[in-house]
């Protein structure tokens, strides 16, 4: 169980795939201008992320070393024109919104990048988790920066219009610029002091064990020696 | 000539890929520390823009749209996409190892930029705010990929320069990398929204 945590883990926080590894930075870009347009993107790469991950570990065994990467492209570029169909037909307003990035999930890295990384040598199960919690970090980061995109830019939620002024700068590419790079800059602070805190609780720990060794050691020589 | 130019200074200037339509970001933030990879890259991914376009326009609207798969569009298109890029690293190491030396190591990356897939899905939509009523054509089409191609190697260059000045000051710990370059892109950002008065 221990394994499927620091999955989770990794994928949320300490391998975030927007804040620390930078990837899919086209959609964030364009999308977080308007925090509902950023948790639906999130959505589809969720449901892409995971079940790409599944296919692509369960043929894993199959898919020639050589080729991989094409067969890789093969499974994720099918998986979104299925999506694509589905949201045309039944959430066209989530079609609208998302326009030309839905199609551009096929070269969003991170989806190729848990595939080649992670899903094409772990099994059904850990790749799914992966997937999933990958797909997790992404929309959280996405919404976060949606909400202060527009809250700053628009004076509105998820719609709602809570302020009567706004910074209109904000709402635009040169505002999502701006708030992707500080709120990375406040992501790696945060995890690296996390980090460091718990560095410091391990090493003291390792310490104590060694100090306990140690005196238990001086403690069987003081009784051979008695 | 009117929606030439149209197409022109919309392609360059208002809607460039970059500081608009956000796309094409990673080699932007990947691959601008110097102005002279910069280069390089701005012009693979011009060509690569211009060929995709010249390929996939043509095969979607005179094979895909009558034979009724246009639903593949994208399958399709990475696929030409993939295989076009490959044959164009082929033929450059063949013809002009000097030119593979200075662009071939920007080609495999190119084949997962999405301003190649976007420029290509852009021209098979709705495009009728630049070309007014008239109806689409290859020759627009690949004019306006062309454009594209060069509207984001302007603002690869600005970046690299920017950044190679940005090497010599000592920037704090966090802001170091990624978020610094981002701050930087804003402003270059917000120097290109000035351009949208003109439309």
């Amino acid at each position: 169980m221990n394994k499927y945590k620091k999955i989770t883990l990794d994928g949320i926080f300490f391998n975030n795939p927007t804040f620390i590894l930078v990837l899919g930075t086209c959609p964030t870009l364009g999308l977080i201008s308007s925090a509902l347009s950023a948790l639906e993107m999130g959505l589809a790469v969720i449901v892409i992320l995971t079940l790409s991950n599944v296919i692509i570990s369960a043929l894993r065994n199959l898919i020639p070393n050589e080729v991989r990467i094409p067969c890789y492209i093969v499974v994720i570029a099918t998986l979104v024109t299925l999506i694509r169909m589905v949201l045309d037909k039944f959430l066209p307003d989530v079609y609208e919104a998302l326009g030309g990035f839905l199609a551009l999930i096929v070269v969003n890295c991170i989806i190729l990048g848990r595939a080649e990384a992670f899903a094409n040598k772990h099994t059904v199960a850990e790749s799914a988790v992966d997937g999933l919690s990958n797909g997790v970090g992404f929309t959280m980061a996405l919404t976060a920066m949606g909400i202060i995109c527009e809250f700053l830019g628009k004076g509105s939620l998820f719609g709602f219009e809570i302020m009567p002024f706004s910074i209109g700068m904000l709402s635009t590419p040169a505002g999502a610029f701006i708030v992707f790079g500080l709120s990375i800059c406040a992501f790696t602070a945060i995890i690296d002091k996390f980090q460091r805190g718990a560095r410091v609780k391990a090493n003291r720990l390792a310490r104590e064990n060694l100090m306990g060794v140690n005196a238990a050691g001086e403690q069987t020589v003081e009784e051979v020696k008695a | 000539m009117a929606t030439v130019i149209a197409i022109i200074l919309s392609a360059v200037l208002t809607n460039n890929f970059i500081t608009k339509q956000t796309l094409g970001i990673c080699p932007f933030l990947g691959v601008s520390k110097k102005t002279s990879s910069a280069v390089g890259m701005g012009v693979a991914v011009t060509i690569v823009m211009t060929l995709a376009t010249a390929v996939t326009y043509p095969i979607y609207e005179y094979v895909m749209v009558p034979l009724n798969f246009a639903f593949l569009e994208i399958i399709v298109f990475i696929f030409i996409i993939a295989s076009l890029v490959q044959m164009l690293e082929m033929i450059i190491r063949k013809v002009s190892p000097a030119l593979y030396n200075a662009m071939g190591v920007y080609l495999p990356l190119i084949t997962t930029n999405c301003a190649v897939l976007g420029v290509c899905e852009l021209v098979i939509g709705d495009m009728s705010d630049l070309i007014g009523g008239a109806a689409m054509n290859f020759g627009w089409a690949v004019l306006y990929a062309f454009f594209a191609g060069l509207g984001f190697t302007l603002i690869m260059i600005i970046m690299s320069g920017m950044r190679e000045k940005l090497n010599n000051i000592k920037v704090a710990k966090y802001l170091n990398g990624f978020p610094i370059s981002m701050v930087t892109a804003s402003f270059i950002c917000m120097a290109f929204m000035v351009f949208t008065y003109i439309a």
